[in-house]
């Protein structure tokens, strides 16, 4: 079958299609969340054992870990759009790369929040300076970094251009500030610890874990989407095509 | 020589012109023209490379500018609105940093006599901040009376210049495109060409 | 090639000496934030010697942010950044011998003036002489980082704000192992080996991808 890809890249013939999308997307959400919710706090012992005992409060590992994951993988997403965008100069890839943005910020900072709220009861402080936090912290930095720059500049298209390179430059460097946060002192670094392991995890608390994490998928498509059509209205608001939804709509 | 084929611009999200094609050969000036807004300047850049068009093509010599990257900018010559003048370097200094990064060999004879003919005998060694903003011009301009390349690409060149700098300039193209170069420049002014073939190329119309 | 560099390199040394203002605000800023540190936390000689290295790296790190701003931007004000763009010349390479000017004027009284700082914060001779060698390997990388978001931010409103949100972040390997080094140095010197072999390391590869990034970047500011 030859299906021309280019077709669903102009931002005219992908307009309606993200539109039907973001509700399917809306119920996925909702459903997924539902079942998530349900498993996590029915379905799994009430505490965790081993070393270091978690009573009940251990069940925001439920939202926490899958909004840390959400918040690496968005920003994988949002570099990739950025990147084929600079390499192909579609216009429509910079939107996708714009939409991810606030979505992937807000996962970081759920991340961060949840982490603190767990960290209270089980370490005893609302922060620490782990490796992790801090890195999720300085991939916070990233996500408002990225949001400022592309907002301070008026030009759209050298706004697009010089955040998507920003992008990738904090690609590059996050795994650098993950790895000199995890090993201050290189003279022994081999001391990595609280390795996990997503075997090791017990089965009903890891399938809960992922279906909260696809439902997190979900809800960002959804969002993304409804981002993304606001913004190619915006963009293309002098195009004969936007002017006809809008006569349309204003019909209605 | 240059060709340029189906360009299309965009100034924020805004279409400044499209489909636009054109070829020049050696021997021409092309005089574009328009109104303010209708990407006079946007199109010169692109000539040059600093503006990434949304759709077509520009090539010199039968070759995408892209590809040939820093051999093309070794044969263009661009002036812009800024002169490309630093105040705190006097005129001799402004001048050959600029011919070493454009990889000309120039002595400095040459560029005092440049500046001789440019009409600046006696500023030489002064810092251009002391000058007037039409002497200022002056010295960017005289990079064209030592630079070699083949294309000029020139905005509004005669903006803030006297009578007698006016018809210098003039001279200087005319002797350029009698050479077999090509200019390209934008101008409200109507500038007779004494010589050569010229063309015009009107946006927005 | 190298004539290029030296073009580059004396035309910006020598318009600094021209400037002449420019040159020392760096280096007092630097001097200032050290020494009101002791001033805000008490001058108790143990405090003072563990929070030294700290202190006058976090201090290195803004001070060359705020030098970084004007780094492209009196060349991008006249017109001869643009005019750089179009030479024949690999534009890394021109940016390569900017930034390299930039730090003689800017990162290098830094290190020279380290000891008289180091000083201030009671730290021990050998470990003064770390921090000047952390610093030397350390300030020319801040640099190179920097001029990226220097490019990127290049003539917007509020620039210098903008430049510190997006560049510190990436400062964070720099501030933990430039001075982690002089924090070990006081404990064991020989210790110090891996972190200065990492600082030469990261020098090396910012050197050789910085430029080619902030060329890219510079691009795309000046369209």
């Amino acid at each position: 079958m030859a299906l021309n890809w280019f077709k669903f890249a102009s931002p005219a013939s992908f307009y309606p299609i993200a539109g039907r999308l973001v509700p399917v997307f809306w119920v996925l959400t909702l459903a997924l969340l539902a079942v998530g919710l349900y498993w996590g706090f029915f379905q799994t012992a009430d505490q965790l054992g081993g070393s270091n005992p978690q009573k009940e409060y251990y069940r925001i590992i439920f939202i926490h870990v899958p909004t840390a994951w959400m918040s690496m993988w968005l920003y994988m997403i949002l570099v990739g759009w950025a990147a084929i965008g600079l390499v192909f100069n579609t216009r429509l890839s910079f939107m996708m790369a714009n939409a991810v943005a606030p979505t992937g910020a807000i996962f970081t900072f759920l991340a961060l929040w949840t982490g603190a709220f767990w960290g209270r009861p089980s370490w005893g402080t609302y922060w620490d300076w782990d490796p992790r936090l801090t890195s999720e912290l300085a991939l916070f930095f990233l996500y408002i970094g990225y949001i400022a720059l592309h907002s301070a500049i008026d030009d759209t298209r050298r706004a697009d251009r010089a955040s998507a390179l920003l992008a990738i430059v904090g690609l590059i460097m996050v795994p650098v500030i993950f790895w000199s946060i995890n090993c201050p002192d290189p003279n022994q670094c081999a001391a990595l610890h609280q390795r996990s392991n997503l075997m090791r995890i017990e089965g009903n608390i890891l399938f809960s874990m992922l279906i909260m994490t696809l439902a997190f998928w979900m809800y960002s498509f959804a969002t993304t989407f409804m981002r993304l059509r606001s913004i190619i209205l915006t963009r293309e608001a002098e195009s004969a095509w936007v002017q006809d939804i809008l006569t349309k709509e204003a019909r209605a | 020589m240059l060709e340029v084929q189906g360009l299309e611009c965009r100034r924020g999200d805004r279409r400044l012109f499209s489909d636009l094609s054109f070829a020049l050969d050696g021997g021409t000036l092309l005089h574009v023209r328009g109104r303010n807004g209708t990407g006079k300047t946007t199109l010169l850049r692109s000539l040059c490379g600093l503006f990434t068009p949304e759709s077509g093509d520009i090539r010199w010599r039968g070759e995408s500018i892209r590809a040939l990257g820093d051999d093309y900018r070794r044969e263009l010559l661009y002036f812009g609105h800024l002169n490309g003048i630093k105040g705190e370097l006097t005129g001799i200094e402004n001048l050959s940093i600029a011919a070493t990064l454009d990889g000309d060999r120039i002595s400095e004879d040459a560029i005092w006599e440049a500046l001789a003919q440019i009409g600046l005998r006696g500023f030489e060694d002064l810092p251009t901040r002391m000058l007037s903003q039409g002497q200022k011009k002056r010295v960017a301009l005289a990079r064209l009376v030592l630079s070699g390349a083949r294309l000029w690409v020139l905005d509004e060149p005669f903006t803030a210049l006297d009578v007698d700098a006016v018809a210098l300039l003039q001279r200087l193209i005319a002797e350029h495109v009698e050479r077999g170069g090509l200019a390209v420049l934008t101008t409200h002014q109507e500038v007779p060409l004494t010589s050569g073939q010229v063309e015009r190329l009107d946006l927005g119309a | 090639m190298f004539r290029v560099f030296w073009t580059v390199l004396k035309r910006d040394l020598t318009l600094a000496m021209r400037r002449r203002t420019d040159v020392l605000t760096t280096l007092f800023f630097f001097v200032i934030v050290v020494s009101l540190f002791p001033l805000g936390v008490g001058t108790e000689r143990k405090v003072l010697a563990t929070l030294g290295p700290g202190v006058v790296w976090v201090a290195a790190l803004l001070a060359s942010m705020l030098a970084l701003e004007r780094l492209f931007a009196a060349d991008y004000e006249d017109g001869t950044l643009e005019q750089m763009l179009l030479t024949a010349q690999p534009l890394s390479l021109l940016v390569l011998a900017k930034v390299a000017a930039h730090w003689l004027l800017t990162g290098l009284p830094l290190v020279l003036i380290a000891p008289l700082v180091g000083m201030q914060y009671h730290l021990s001779d050998a470990a003064i002489g770390v921090m000047m060698l952390s610093l030397l390997l350390g300030t020319p990388v801040l640099s190179l980082i920097g001029a990226i978001g220097a490019a990127l931010t290049l003539g917007l409103r509020g620039g210098g704000i903008l430049l510190s949100l997006l560049i510190l972040p990436l400062y964070i390997p720099i501030l933990v192992y430039g001075s982690g080094a002089v924090q070990v140095s006081d404990i064991a010197i020989a210790d110090t080996q891996p972190y200065v072999a990492l600082l030469g390391a990261f020098l090396m590869v910012a050197a050789i991808f910085a430029p080619v990034a902030s060329s890219a970047a510079l691009r795309i500011s000046l369209e």
